[in-house]
């Protein structure tokens, strides 16, 4: 199962876990098994349309996934998936 | 502990409105929406008259009603209040009626508009209760902490790209801060600080006190339109990292407005961005506020050179409802816009500097800018801090030995020849 960090904001919905576990081939796989586990999660992350929001950016190992194939990128056992709310600038 | 401010009331999601205490938190629970202050204008709107700004110290906490923090300003009272410059020099090269520059460039202490913001979250994060703080940053966000966290006696943690100019690494290092220069691009330390941020218990001036940081770029707003005579400028062009400075000199205008310390008369807000690292200013030519991040910058713009721009919808909203466009310049314009200002007005401007003039010259010769309209350039950092970007580009000086002979020969008969064939 790929690990997946959970960012500050919405650890109050995993039991304060800093990093969760969760299986799927890809990045929408694996937001759908989050949601079973963790209800309530996925509609963080996602809008209506269950796109990744607008606000959030999500890494695999190091790339974001709007570089890659977005929910449909493929996940190994062995990645780290990284939930990161957008920043301002410095 | 202060009383609470009577003016600022809350924190507010921009997207869905939900408010929120008054803490060191940025993002919404519901939809990570930013949160952004909040506050009372009908409460401000008797207190803060033209009268009781012009009758307060020359600093940019004269609009302290309009800023977010409870008590008096414990870091940076000095900042802010830079000159406005009626550049007439400047404006007959690029071919336009009337032009200013406000010049960001001696902004104390670390000169560069980067103190507001951070004369702001720092004064907040004390009244937070912070020990020690910290940032991301691509240069100038690192300088001003440094200095800042130094003059108030806090411990301060910097996080750069190892790549940044000599002159902003050094710009920091000397306060005694702690540097940590990241293998990477701005957008992977500014990833790194959002995962250590919550962790520590640090204030982290663009993370967890970002809705506080922010709301200081408002004051550049304030006093350009103080500085005009209580006018917002018909234009304005700004430069864009994340886009904050520009969305929140939009926020300013809009708040004097509102208050009545100035009539809105209609104005425009233009980004400038360098081409090699231009997302905002993409996304704005194609039309669209999806604004696609850029994986690897490659700009001496450095301190712009954010690929991932997280005020870059909002700023694109702003340029839109304005009227406003963006444009991008390569580096070789990026100089050339640094040698225009030094030369027409005497003004050092770093890249964003250069950045800022050249856009500007390009949204003169297309006519988003008419010729017969006035504007104003935001030239937000000094350019001693970045050498790199010109030395060997300005000339080199001319060597001759201490004799009046081969001054005359060498450099007196010359010139006038040269004057000559020029007259
Ligand atoms: C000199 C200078 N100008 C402008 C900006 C743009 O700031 P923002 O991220 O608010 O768009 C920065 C950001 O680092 C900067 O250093």
């Amino acid at each position: 199962m790929a690990s997946i960090r959970i960012p500050t904001p919405l650890r109050k919905l995993t039991n304060e876990l800093e990093v969760v576990q969760a299986s799927g081939a890809n990045v929408g796989e694996i937001l759908t098994n989050l949601e079973k586990a963790f209800p309530g999660l996925k509609e963080r992350i996602c809008d209506e349309q269950g796109n990744v929001r607008r606000f959030v950016n999500v890494f695999i190992n190091d790339e974001d996934i709007r570089f890659l194939d977005e929910q449909a990128t493929a996940v190994k056992d062995t990645d780290e998936i990284s939930i990161v709310p957008a920043i301002a600038g410095g | 502990m202060d009383k609470p401010s009577p003016y600022f009331s809350n924190l507010k999601c921009r997207e869905c409105g939900r408010l929120y205490p008054k803490q060191a938190i940025h993002v919404c629970d519901f939809d990570f929406g930013p949160l952004e202050a909040a506050y009372d204008y009908e409460a401000i709107r008797p207190v803060l008259t033209r009268k009781a700004i012009e009758s307060r110290p020359h600093s940019m906490w004269r609009y302290r009603e309009l800023l977010p923090i409870d008590g008096d300003p414990t870091v940076g009272q000095q900042v802010g209040f830079t000159p406005l410059v009626k550049a007439d020099r400047l404006a007959k090269a690029l071919g336009i009626r009337e032009l200013y520059v406000k010049n960001d460039t001696v902004n104390y202490p670390t000169l560069s508009f980067k103190d507001r913001v951070v004369s702001v979250a720092l004064s907040r994060a004390c009244e937070l209760g912070f020990r020690t703080v910290a940032c991301a940053s691509t240069g100038n966000l690192a300088n001003s902490v440094a200095a800042n966290a130094a003059s108030a006696g806090l411990k301060s943690y910097v996080l750069i790209p190892a790549d940044l100019e000599q002159g902003k690494v050094l710009g920091s290092l000397v306060y005694g801060t702690n540097v940590v220069a990241i293998h990477g691009a701005y957008d992977q330390v500014n990833r790194l600080c959002s995962e250590i941020a919550g962790k520590y218990g640090w204030g982290f001036v663009n993370v967890n006190l970002r809705p506080y940081y922010a709301e200081g770029s408002k004051t550049m707003g304030f006093e350009i339109c103080e500085q005009l005579g209580w006018k917002i400028p018909r234009h304005t062009v700004v430069p864009m990292a994340s886009g904050s400075l520009l969305t929140k000199l939009h926020k300013a205008y809009g708040e004097f407005a509102r208050l009545g310390l100035v009539e809105d008369t209609g104005f425009s807000v233009h980004g400038a961005q360098a081409t090699g690292c231009a997302p905002i200013s993409h996304a704005m030519k194609r039309g669209t506020d999806l604004v696609k991040p850029v994986a690897k910058p490659d700009t001496i713009a450095k301190s712009l050179a954010i690929g991932t721009p997280a005020d870059g919808y909002y700023a694109i909203h702003a340029m839109k409802q304005t009227g406003g466009s963006a444009e991008d310049v390569t580096d070789e314009e990026v100089v050339e816009g640094i040698r225009l200002l030094a030369e027409c007005e005497g003004i050092f401007a770093e890249t964003a500097g250069g950045v800022t003039t050249a856009c500007a010259k390009k949204l003169i010769e297309s006519g988003k800018i008419p010729r017969d309209q006035s504007a104003v350039l935001c030239i937000t950092g000094h350019g001693l801090k970045t050498q790199e970007a010109i030395i060997g580009k300005c000339g080199e000086p001319r060597l001759i030995n201490p004799s009046l002979r081969e001054f005359e020969e060498q450099i007196y008969s010359k010139d006038a020849a040269a004057d000559a064939v020029a007259a």
